[in-house]
């Protein structure tokens, strides 16, 4: 079957079954996306699919329906997305583990709902466990990258 | 002698490749010089100016031999050399460095011993440099205890500065420029006409001069890094989904692989069919390792379901399988024949208490797992009697002398490449995961293999922290705390955890009472007293170890006694402190939570104290009670570690410690049934979600203590205000966690 995943088409060969995570962290080398729990209670391997939030270990890479992007695909070190560069500016990493869901959870969250309230910032965060600690961050950072995504 | 003469003559027996000057003791071996780890491989022309600098032609290399489990120990680390070398941390190289016993942890022995970490008393300071001897000479390279600042506080520094001017005496003989006109700026030498020298262009030269001892550490008014904030040197890959972790390490040839083992912890395996197993794509080979076996695959996912396709034959648990009975064998532990220990006994207990008058509380906590996101994880490759490991750990040395007996080979040829860690909180600690993965290096060997385990491995095989049980018993008296007896009951995780690292550990567990017997309160009757329950769930050290547990037993029971006096809490505890900076950072949170004015209905507040690593900390929560449950509005915390070294850091880890307490407080338990945990995965063994995250508010407070840590002392008074905030809103005590278990949060 054939995968898009950061713009980038690739053929995989897997089983029905395989969840998307494990095709793109073992098949096709994409490591952004972590392993936390395998059940959708973490969001560590959170991804998007055509633009939608998908926890990527509860996702068949066979059913997949669109474009994938992850982490990867959002920014790189010399060309940040505004989500990162606010995670950048306010040092929410702890371990970073799970960050990089995070990040791509308050990335769909920006672009369905430019202006969240503090009560939807929390509704769609809550998906993504942060063992270290780093809620308070994480709610600053998304204000910031809310507000510099407006600006542009 | 001055007091940086002090400091060098101890530090060079640490931190320099030319060891000079002696100690108190007169142990030869602890005298002995540790031979320089960055030695053993430098190329001709190649300089290793101490254990924590190395440069070549690349450049200048710092080693930051503790390991960054998400602390930032890292960054700090290289900041401490970089103040002194004249670099920006963010352009040199920072590498872990090889498993030495130079890198041995002068600090964590200390813990364990019977002195208050506020005591500086001859005697305590005499066993305090005692453990530090016992450390070095087992080469004890350990992260934990939140030692790593205050380990490296001076000897970063001093390796930074003995680099620095051996740097400047190499320029002084190629230049002949005097020592005393040269200057360091930004990785170079600079020369009084403005010439610049990189340190890499002084590599050789400064290879072949004696390193210069004497220095001179910097000021810390004149500091250019510490005490600022910086950017963390992992921020942007840790923010771009860019930096591997462990679990993400790839290689040509990788194979992949999972392991299961006795849920019933230590339990044996009596047998196991793996026909389905060794039928299923991808599987390469089913392993029997101890415990259970392992199936190496061509992917991880595969490896995953092809080990669970196994039907074992689990053995029986070598502890009581139920949760029941493990209670009830802790409870029963608070008897004269398993006292483990009485640190604390002040004044008249017994008879005080023999008047009447006595209130009584039984408090208990459970077993707790440290559950990091990453999942236990390690890369191995044995080829040709050589042995690589890449993996997170706390342990490196311990776990290397560990893996060259699981491989049947010299520890010399066994070689640890440690790796950023996705947490720990104290998990990683252990390393019998990177002991099974060895164990599928030796049946498969040449290729590296990648062993990940399942979150359910991970869950049913955490080393938690032990439960405790708690009879407390007290008196008030004219409106004051006058009595204070604590019984606490705990297996012994040193003898645990220990053990497993092949020592025996002799003597009382300080951590059944850590937290609880070193408080700075002069009650007139005060006892705390240690029951040790037997070895049951092989335990293990947690985020702030015994203090976790011991902050909310004597924190809670403590707030009962000032009510019970009618006291104000602040102001009774005020009154009962007695050592000065504990008071300050009490006033401090005091006044940062505006304590005493009106909170409004259906509000609360508690207050809560403990010192653990030597850090006083005090916080007060704040919460309403809504009609769908407890909501956590703000926290206050004041903490004393002397200097901040990175205030963002300093915050981050604060707040970090205040969440991870109040979250297992409302909501974690593991408990046991059949012998295995019923709690496989984040859904049944919850943790704090970001709605329930309250605003935190965090103020250092600089008595001019001696520098602390700060990664575990927020975590003791959490779960204790919490709880005292309950009452004060709804006058509900509750003396058991999770608080869940008695009352419902938002």
């Amino acid at each position: 079957m054939e995968l898009t995943v950061n713009g980038v088409s690739r053929e995989i060969d897997v089983e029905e079954d395989m969840p998307l995570l494990w095709a793109l962290r073992d098949e096709l080398g994409i490591k952004g996306p972590k392993y936390g729990c395998g059940v959708g209670q973490c969001g560590a391997c959170s991804v998007l699919i055509d633009g939608e939030l998908a926890r990527s270990c509860q996702v068949a890479a066979v059913d997949v329906w669109g474009e994938v992007t992850t982490i990867e695909g959002l920014g790189t070190p010399d060309s940040r997305h505004a989500v990162q560069e606010a995670w950048i500016a306010h040092q929410v990493a702890q371990c970073g583990y799970c960050q990089s869901g995070q990040i791509v959870a308050a990335t769909a969250l920006l672009a369905e709902n430019p202006a969240p309230t503090d009560e939807e910032i929390d509704d769609a965060m809550s998906g993504n466990l942060c063992r270290c600690g780093t809620y308070p961050r994480i709610r600053e950072a998304v204000k910031t990258a809310a507000k510099s995504l407006q600006e542009t | 002698m001055s007091r940086i003469g002090k400091i060098a003559r101890r530090t060079f027996l640490i931190g320099s490749v030319a060891v000079v000057g002696g100690v108190a003791f007169g142990y030869y071996t602890y005298k002995k010089p540790i031979k320089n780890p960055l030695l053993d491989d430098l190329a001709e022309g190649d300089a290793a100016l101490t254990p924590y600098v190395r440069i070549d032609q690349s450049g200048v290399t710092i080693i930051t031999p503790r390991a960054d489990l998400g602390q930032g120990a890292y960054s700090i680390q290289a900041a401490l050399v970089a103040e002194e070398l004249d670099v920006d941390p963010s352009a040199v190289n920072v590498d872990p460095g090889p498993p030495s016993a130079a890198y041995y942890n002068s600090k964590i022995a200390g813990e364990g011993l019977p002195f208050s970490a506020l005591d500086e008393s001859t005697l305590a300071s005499s066993a305090r440099d005692f453990g530090e001897g016992v450390a070095k000479v087992l080469g004890i390279q350990i992260t934990g205890g939140s030692s790593t600042v205050p380990d490296a506080y001076e000897k970063l520094r001093i390796a930074g500065a003995v680099a620095r001017e051996t740097l400047k005496a190499a320029a002084a003989k190629e230049t002949g420029v005097a020592v005393s006109e040269l200057q360091t700026r930004d990785g170079h030498v600079i020369l009084p006409d403005g010439t610049e020298i990189a340190y890499a262009d002084l590599a050789a030269t400064a290879a072949s001069i004696e390193p210069i001892e004497k220095v001179q550490l910097r000021d810390a008014a004149s500091w250019e890094r510490l005490g600022k904030s910086h950017e963390r040197l992992d921020i942007v890959a840790k923010s771009t989904g860019t930096l591997p972790f462990g679990i993400d390490l790839e290689m040509d040839g990788m194979l992949y692989a999972s392991v299961r083992t006795n849920p019933r912890m230590g339990g044996e395996v009596l047998g196991f069919d793996a026909t389905e197993a060794e039928g299923m794509r991808g599987v390469l080979k089913v392993v029997p390792i101890k415990g259970g076996a392992g199936v190496i695959a061509d992917n991880t996912w595969r490896a995953i379901q092809a080990v669970n396709a196994i039907e074992f034959d689990w053995g029986e648990a070598p502890y009581p399988a139920e949760q029941d009975a493990l209670w009830e064998a802790t409870r029963a532990a608070i008897n004269s024949d398993q006292q483990d220990s009485r640190f604390k006994d002040e004044g008249n207990v017994e008879p005080v208490l023999a008047e009447g008058g006595v209130l009584e509380a039984e408090y208990r906590i459970p077993y707790l797992a440290h559950a990091p996101l990453e999942p236990m994880n390690a890369v191995v490759q044995l080829k040709d009697g050589r042995l690589d490991i890449w993996t997170g750990t706390q342990i490196s040395r311990f776990l290397v002398a560990k893996a060259a007996k699981t491989a049947g080979i010299e520890a010399e040829n066994v070689h640890l490449h440690n790796q950023y860690m996705g947490g720990s909180f104290g998990r990683r600690l252990e390393d019998e995961y990177v002991q099974q993965a060895v164990e599928l290096a030796v049946a498969h060997q040449g290729a590296p293999i990648k062993m990940t385990w399942s979150r359910e491995e991970d869950m049913t095989h955490d080393f938690p922290r032990p439960m405790q049980v708690s009879r407390a018993r007290g008196k008030v008296q004219d409106g004051k705390v006058h009595a204070y007896d604590l019984a606490i009951a705990a297996s012994s995780t040193s003898e645990s955890q220990i053990g497993r690292l092949g020592f025996p550990a002799a003597g009382p567990d300080i951590a059944i009472v850590q937290g609880a017997w070193d408080q700075p309160f002069a009650i007139p009757n005060y006892r705390v007293t240690g029951y040790r329950a037997p070895a049951m769930v092989p335990v293990s050290s947690w985020r702030s170890v015994g203090a976790s547990g011991n902050g909310f037993l004597h924190g809670g029971f403590l707030d009962e006694l000032f009510q019970e006096a009618g006291a104000d809490p602040l102001a009774e505890m005020l009154r009962l402190c007695n050592h000065d900076a504990s008071r300050k950072v009490i006033e401090t949170v005091g006044e940062m939570a505006n304590w005493g004015s009106d909170l409004g209905a259906n509000r609360g507040r508690g207050l809560a104290f403990c010192v653990s690593f030597g850090v006083p900390t005090a916080e007060v929560v704040e919460i309403t009670q809504t009609e769908s449950g407890i909501k956590i509005d703000k926290v206050f915390v004041a903490l004393d570690v002397g200097k901040v070294l990175d205030p963002v850091n300093f915050d981050n880890q604060v707040k970090g410690g205040v969440i991870w307490g109040l979250g297992h407080a409302m909501l974690s338990e593991l408990t046991y049934s059949d012998g295995r945990t019923e709690q496989e995965n984040y859904d049944w063994y919850e943790a704090m979600r970001l709605y329930q995250a309250p605003e935190i508010f965090v103020q250092a407070v600089d008595n001019g203590s001696q520098i602390r840590g700060v990664g575990e002392p927020a975590v003791p008074p959490a779960a204790p205000a919490l709880a005292n905030a309950i009452f004060d809103a709804t006058g509900q005590r509750i003396r058991e966690l999770p608080l869940s278990k008695h009352i419902d949060f938002v």
